[in-house]
């Protein structure tokens, strides 16, 4: 596929996830944006990495073997991260829903007064 | 159109419709839900670009650890549909046209650059997505940042453990 199609889907992924961080009040369904805004680079990279594949192997006459590695493999760290970001941030959340009782992320706001 | 072809659209518009729903549904089980179909839908778009140990990674990582996580935390908290308050609806209608004009934005920036013109992204061949060729260069190139991302999961878990404690 051209990688333009690949450009629009993963943008509109990420566009989705903002759109949700934005609109929604409950800092769970914010968290779930922001995975989903991280999947979406996940997709770029890949597609990324099979583009530049395609380039080298079509440059070389012999098959060049590791050109687009870099990238799937940064997408394993990302999704390290991830996991790793997730376990801090919903222990966050669930110590802040035992001293308020309530997941609004305005209601936080309102009590910095 | 091919079999790929027409399974690349198919994927493609199921993770679209199914993130539209995340944001949409009020119950926030089912926007947990929504989001292990997209999960599913982008790891079937990695198998379409023969990106196999990424696709495995992303199943069992985000839709089967830390998406069961999320259950976990919104059944703990016991969060139905009528306990999340809205927002404005001006404030809701600021935020969807913010967004869109971001995807305008992002779309138009790239797809007229030189180096993203005619360039196709190469499915179903390849061999650089299979676990051979990405361990070669994970344990050689990259050994650094992997053993650095295990001392990264044991500063989480303390963290993790340490904020939950009840005092």
């Amino acid at each position: 596929m051209p990688i333009q199609y690949y450009i629009i889907l993963a943008s509109a992924l990420f566009c989705i996830g903002v759109v949700g961080v934005l609109i929604r009040r409950n800092a769970i369904i914010i968290f779930m944006c922001i995975e989903l805004m991280l999947n979406s680079v996940n997709l770029m990279l890949v597609a990324f990495s099979k583009m530049h594949y395609g380039l080298g192997s079509a440059d070389n006459k012999i098959v060049a073997v590791n050109i687009g590695t870099d990238a799937q493999l940064f997408v394993f760290f990302i999704m390290v991260v991830a996991a790793a970001e997730v376990s801090v941030g919903l222990a966050i959340i669930v110590m802040m829903y035992r001293n308020v009782h309530s997941t609004d992320v305005n209601f936080l706001n309102r009590l910095k007064n | 159109m091919t079999a790929t072809e027409i399974l690349f659209w198919f994927l493609s518009i199921l993770a679209l419709f199914s993130a539209l729903m995340v944001l949409i549904s009020k119950n926030p089980v089912h926007s947990v839900l929504w989001l292990i179909v997209v999960f599913f839908a982008i790891s079937g778009h990695y198998i379409l670009l023969n990106a196999q140990f990424l696709a495995i990674v992303n199943l069992i990582v985000y839709a089967g650890a830390i998406m069961v996580l999320f259950l976990f935390v919104i059944m703990l908290m016991n969060l139905n549909s009528n306990t999340e308050p809205q927002r404005n609806s001006l404030i809701k209608l600021a935020g969807v046209i913010g967004g869109c004009l971001l995807l305008t934005v992002m779309v138009s920036a790239v797809r007229s650059a030189g180096e993203v013109s005619n360039n196709r992204a190469l499915m179903n061949e390849g061999d650089i997505g299979l676990i051979q060729n990405l361990g070669k260069i994970l344990f050689t190139q990259y050994v650094v940042p992997f053993e650095l991302s295990s001392v990264l999961f044991l500063s989480a878990m303390v963290g993790a453990v340490v904020i939950g404690k009840k005092e």
